[in-house]
């Protein structure tokens, strides 16, 4: 995988991250165009695009893309796959996890991130090995990560779980 | 999993992306931001010393801020710092600061690399982690000189723990691919191949992935692990789906394993072991097997594992591309999901086809789902399905089926999106030069393209055309026809108009007898079009109409009336207004014979891969590729003007700027920056002399041979008082290499710089290896005043220029000239005498020509009679020649009789033409 980005219906980006050595001007570049590229797709066209040399792999989970950079070679089905481990993962860390947790805690998002891939490829695809290793670091650790009721705002349509939403598309 | 308890933890943070969330426009959010960014700038440089979650929390700050699409500028040794801190939540900011912002020519590289380099020798896994996943997030060369020659040692090493394995094998990966130089090969390779037998299924993951890439590199130093590899994804394809707990995925045992699996057996060839090979068919066996079975879960997770793999197996059948069943099987698997109505799965499918459509074994297979894929073209919702359906159909197109796959990528072509259009253009292009029966379906497709997609009809489509018409003679005639009837339309595409000058100059006397497409009827339709063109049009236009005076003297006066109006001799365009001056001047001046011979017909392409094949390469070419749509190519004929066009274009329409090498008309010098050059017969007899002259240049040249050998020494005046840049001078053989070299020339380099009113000398070296027909070209090209000059002149090298003159008495000479009776060895000719009939002349030509002439041999004391021996590096030939001169009536014959067909006719052809 050559890189991952997360952004919402509006185009934010909540999670960049590369696997490839690139310019910061290139990688906005390239996080502008895919951003547009992605969101003019109409919800029923398929998961996968040709974008340059590489394949793009992208999912819609509620209000947030998220969306893969693969090469040629790279399976395009398991990559489709790797990101709804990762979204189950942030699900079972958060709890209903939705965009506003990632906004707020998105150091806690790169962590979880950096326990399932590493340079770009499935480290740990236990999910309960994962969540341990996290869990073990929040054990050292003095303070827990904000929770809903925390968020000083409220914003129903960051706030929508990733996953129920998910399983509503699904069956469409 | 403990719920995540409501905690206080960086408050400010909280507050902080709350407040940017608030803002409710652009400027109140750079507002509120470099507000924060002068409060922790002043916490940073402020007296008291921070405490470590203070500092915490501020580099995670200026991380949010950075990764809202900011620069950051500070902060990064206060990050640096946080990596020496004791606690993991402090070390953790740090790292992630560093992972995110760092790049890798930093200056505080050293401090970084210190604090990992204390991090990995902790002996505490946790922080070996972080430290292991920064230099797998940075990557960057300087880590790898720190760190790549220890990792390995951490990876293999006995007593460390799996999760420190899993990160240390991917952070290996990582440095391999950033800088593989500095990855050592060594006594660890051997042991990370057993990873792939580790108890534990994360770190045979991780393993994997590393396996591969190193496999990838030196196949064989890891060819251990193919049957490391089918032993573990046959325990997975044939375990319970329990068996592998938490690593089953939605009823899938391990799916990301069994993927990484099958790509590292795509680094090899099938398994030699009969035994190996058996069970890994067995296991691309059960898989398929599997998709077969009706799904264990309805969610979408179990069937894109599922199908995850099966996608992989398949690849892994198509790479061995040994086992025709297996192929077939995977084609039928395939042609299932082509109906699926799973979107992703039709895509794959089609993707998948593709390369199943290139193996021998499959691609009837592939061919029978046809019906299918043109369905797709025609209904598939989704561009992108579109797009692989157009790949597949360009995939399994062959000579059975290519004229139903072309007629429906031309009706798709016309409602298509118009991202995908030129792609289409280039390919139905393509296929129908490919797979042309008959070049009418050929030129009819084309003609097609150009009606429907004209804007998207790429330069190198249209040259083909031409190329393929002007090559096949067959052709030309219906070609001239098409374009004009196309060009009847009311409104058409300059390209059809550029591709119509082009045919219609070259054949339109093909249809010139039909009343309806008479030479003034087709000049008239051509002019219509003439003002709503380009420039560029325009001048191909000309072009064909000065072809036109040629072929159809009865248009001459309308034409010239054209090309005298001021429209053209004054046009503010100064291609058009010289090719008008210039072509009416030549029609003015110029006799029936050297219009016919400078507007002569042009020359076969020679035949090569098509460009278009090359650009459709390019297309699919990663980034961005130079838009090569601005060199344009814009001449036609003989003539050729132009200073901009790129040579490979150049090349692809214009073979050859100079005449056809068997040619031998008159020298043309047509002031242009192209010239061409023809060396006229007066240098078969002699060795000397100026060959070429104009307002700029002279070449002048010496030469002497002996047996096959020859050296010419050349010179280059330059005329005028201004230097010339960049001459180069060299020879081309082309018209000879479609054999063996038949001559071997080399020319020595000159200098590039010619200074006005110098001269310049170089030395070519021939060596004639076989005997030959067509004479070398020498071509000059230099910068004249920001100008680029091309000129072509065909040098005197000839056949009889290796001739070793022989005397011999009278009956030596009847004894051979017996024993060349053969009649394939004797070559006559009659011709009328073109020059005075003086006997000392002809005694100096025969000279010359390089035989030896006998005298008192022939009984007719006024026949001429020689004798000489042709050398080659390859053969010598004998070679006699009797000339006899018929005063009255001004006639000669000339005989000559070697011992090779070829020599003789060529000897022939050259000596007859002196007289």
């Amino acid at each position: 995988m050559q890189f991952m980005l997360l952004f919402s219906r509006q185009g934010k980006l909540r999670l960049q991250k590369w696997y490839v050595p690139l310019s910061d001007k290139e990688k906005k570049k390239i996080t502008r165009e895919l951003v547009q590229t992605v969101l003019a797709r109409k919800p029923k066209m398929c998961s996968f695009l040709e974008w340059r040399d590489l394949k793009v792999v992208y999912k819609r989970y509620a209000s947030l893309y998220f969306c893969c950079a693969i090469e040629e070679q790279d399976n395009e089905l398991i990559t489709l796959e790797i990101i709804h481990r990762y979204v189950e993962l942030l699900d079972k860390y958060f709890g209903s996890v939705c965009e506003l947790d990632i906004i707020f805690n998105f150091e806690k998002a790169y962590f979880i991130l950096d326990e399932f891939l590493l340079g770009g490829e499935a480290q740990e695809t236990s999910k309960k090995t994962v969540l341990k290793a996290i869990e073990q670091a929040d054990l050292l650790q003095e303070v827990r990560p904000h929770h809903l009721e925390s968020y000083p705002d409220y914003d129903c349509c960051h706030k929508e779980a990733l996953l129920e939403v998910k399983l509503v598309l699904e069956h469409n | 999993m403990p719920a995540v308890s409501k905690g206080d933890g960086m408050r400010g943070l909280a507050v902080f992306i709350s407040d940017i969330r608030n803002c409710k426009s652009k400027e109140a959010e750079v507002k509120r931001i470099n507000k924060e960014l002068a409060n922790i700038r002043s916490k940073f440089k402020g007296d008291k010393a921070l405490d470590g979650y203070s500092k915490k929390k501020y580099v995670c700050k200026l991380l949010f801020i950075f990764l809202l699409g900011h620069d950051i500028d500070f902060g990064h040794m206060e990050a640096v710092n946080l990596l020496s801190s004791n606690k993991y939540t402090e070390k953790q900011i740090g790292y992630l600061f560093i992972s995110v912002l760092v790049n890798s020519n930093s200056d505080l590289i050293r401090l970084i690399n210190n604090g990992i380099k204390n991090d990995l020798t902790s002996r505490n896994p946790t922080f070996m982690n972080l430290a292991l996943h920064c230099i797998a997030n940075v990557g960057s060369r300087e880590m790898a000189e720190a760190f790549a020659s220890q990792i390995p040692s951490i990876l293999v090493a006995g007593d460390t723990m799996d999760s420190v394995k899993q990160s240390a094998a991917l952070c290996l990966l990582r440095l391999n691919r950033t800088s593989p130089d500095l990855v050592p090969m060594g006594e660890w390779t051997a042991r990370v191949v057993h990873l792939l037998n580790d108890q534990h299924l994360g770190v045979v993951t991780a393993a994997a992935s590393l396996i591969t890439t190193l496999a990838q590199k030196s196949p064989e130093d890891f060819k251990t692990s193919i049957s490391l590899a089918v032993a573990r994804l046959s325990r997975i394809v044939t375990s319970a789906s329990i068996d592998l707990q938490d690593y089953t995925y939605y009823f899938v045992a391990a799916p990301w394993l069994s993927v990484k699996l099958l790509r590292l057996l795509q680094c090899y060839t099938p398994p030699e072991d009969a035994a190996l090979r058996s069970r890994l068919t067995e296991c691309l066996e059960t898989i398929l097997n599997k998709a077969q079975e009706p799904p264990k879960s309805k969610k979408v997770q179990h069937s894109n594992a599922k199908n995850a793999v099966l996608f992989e197996a398949i690849a892994l059948i198509i790479h061995h591309d040994s086992e025709p069943t297996l192929l077939v099987r995977a084609c039928n698997q395939l042609g299932q999901f082509l109906q699926h109505r799973e979107t992703n799965l039709r895509y794959l499918a089609l993707e998948s086809m593709c390369t199943l459509a290139s193996s021998e074994f499959s691609h009837e297979a592939v061919k029978t789902h046809i019906d299918t894929v043109i369905n797709a073209l025609k209904t598939e919702r989704d561009v992108s399905v579109r797009q692989r359906a157009v790949d597949l159909l360009y995939a399994m197109c062959d000579r059975s089926n290519a004229k139903q796959i072309v007629a429906e990528m031309l009706s798709y072509l016309e409602n298509a999106d118009y991202s995908i259009r030129e792609e289409i253009v280039l390919k139905v292009a393509i296929l129908a030069e490919k797979y042309a029966v008959d070049y009418t379906w050929y030129v009819d497709t084309i003609l097609n393209l150009i009606r429907m997609a004209g804007d998207h009809v790429s330069e190198e489509v249209w040259y083909r055309v031409i190329q393929i018409v002007i090559n096949r003679d067959e052709v030309q005639g219906y070609a001239a026809k098409t374009v004009f009837e196309a060009l009847q339309a009311p409104a058409c595409h300059e390209n059809l108009v550029k591709v119509g000058g082009y045919i219609l100059g070259e054949f339109g006397n093909l249809i010139a007898g039909d009343s309806r497409s008479s030479p003034l009827v087709q000049f008239d339709l051509l002019h219509s079009k003439f003002h709503l063109c380009s420039v560029p049009t325009r001048a191909l236009l000309l072009s064909a109409y000065i072809k036109f005076i040629n072929l159809f003297p009865e248009v001459k006066t309308t034409i010239q009336e054209v090309l005298r109006s001021d429209s053209q001799l004054r046009n503010a365009d100064v291609e058009l207004q010289q090719r008008a001056i210039e072509y009416l001047r030549l029609s003015c001046i110029a006799s029936t014979d050297i219009l016919a011979t400078v507007l002569e017909e042009m020359p076969p392409f020679p035949e090569r891969e098509s460009s278009i094949l090359a650009k459709l390469k390019r297309k699919k070419g990663p980034g961005i590729l130079p838009d090569i749509d601005d060199t344009r190519w814009n001449g036609n004929g003989n003539v050729e003007h132009s200073e901009s066009s790129s040579p490979s274009l150049m090349a692809d329409l214009l073979p050859t700027n100079r005449p056809r090498p068997s040619s031998s008309s008159p020298t043309i010098v047509v002031r242009c920056t192209f010239v061409t050059v023809l060396v006229n017969s007066r240098f078969v007899c002699k060795n000397n002399g100026v060959i070429f002259e104009n307002q700029l240049l002279q070449i002048g040249l010496k030469s002497e041979y002996r047996q096959n050998l020859g050296r010419i020494y050349v010179f280059f005046g330059n005329k005028t008082s201004t230097q010339f840049l960049s001459f180069s001078s060299s020879v081309s053989v082309e018209a000879l290499t479609l054999r063996s070299p038949q001559l071997n020339i080399h020319a020595k380099a000159v200098d590039p710089t010619v200074e006005g009113g110098a001269q310049l000398q170089q030395i070519l070296n021939i060596e004639c290896v076989s005997d030959f027909t067509d004479a070398p070209v020498l071509d000059i090209q230099f910068r004249y005043g920001g100008a680029l000059q091309n000129i072509a002149v065909k040098l005197p090298v000839m056949l009889n220029k290796f001739f070793q003159p022989t005397e011999m008495k009278s009956q030596d000479f009847f004894q051979r000239w017996k024993q060349l009776g053969v009649p394939q060895q004797e070559v006559q000719t009659i011709f009328k005498a073109k020059h005075p009939m003086d006997t000392d002349v002809t005694n100096a030509k025969i000279l010359g020509f390089g035989v030896a002439l006998l005298d008192g041999v022939d009984p007719n004391p006024a026949n001429f009679v020689g004798s000489g021996v042709i050398h080659t590096k390859s053969t010598q030939v004998g070679c006699l020649l009797r000339l006899e001169p018929n005063a009255q009536a001004e006639m000669y014959r000339l005989t000559l009789r070697t011992s090779r067909e070829s020599v003789s006719q060529r000897l022939c052809d050259l000596l007859s033409d002196q007289f």
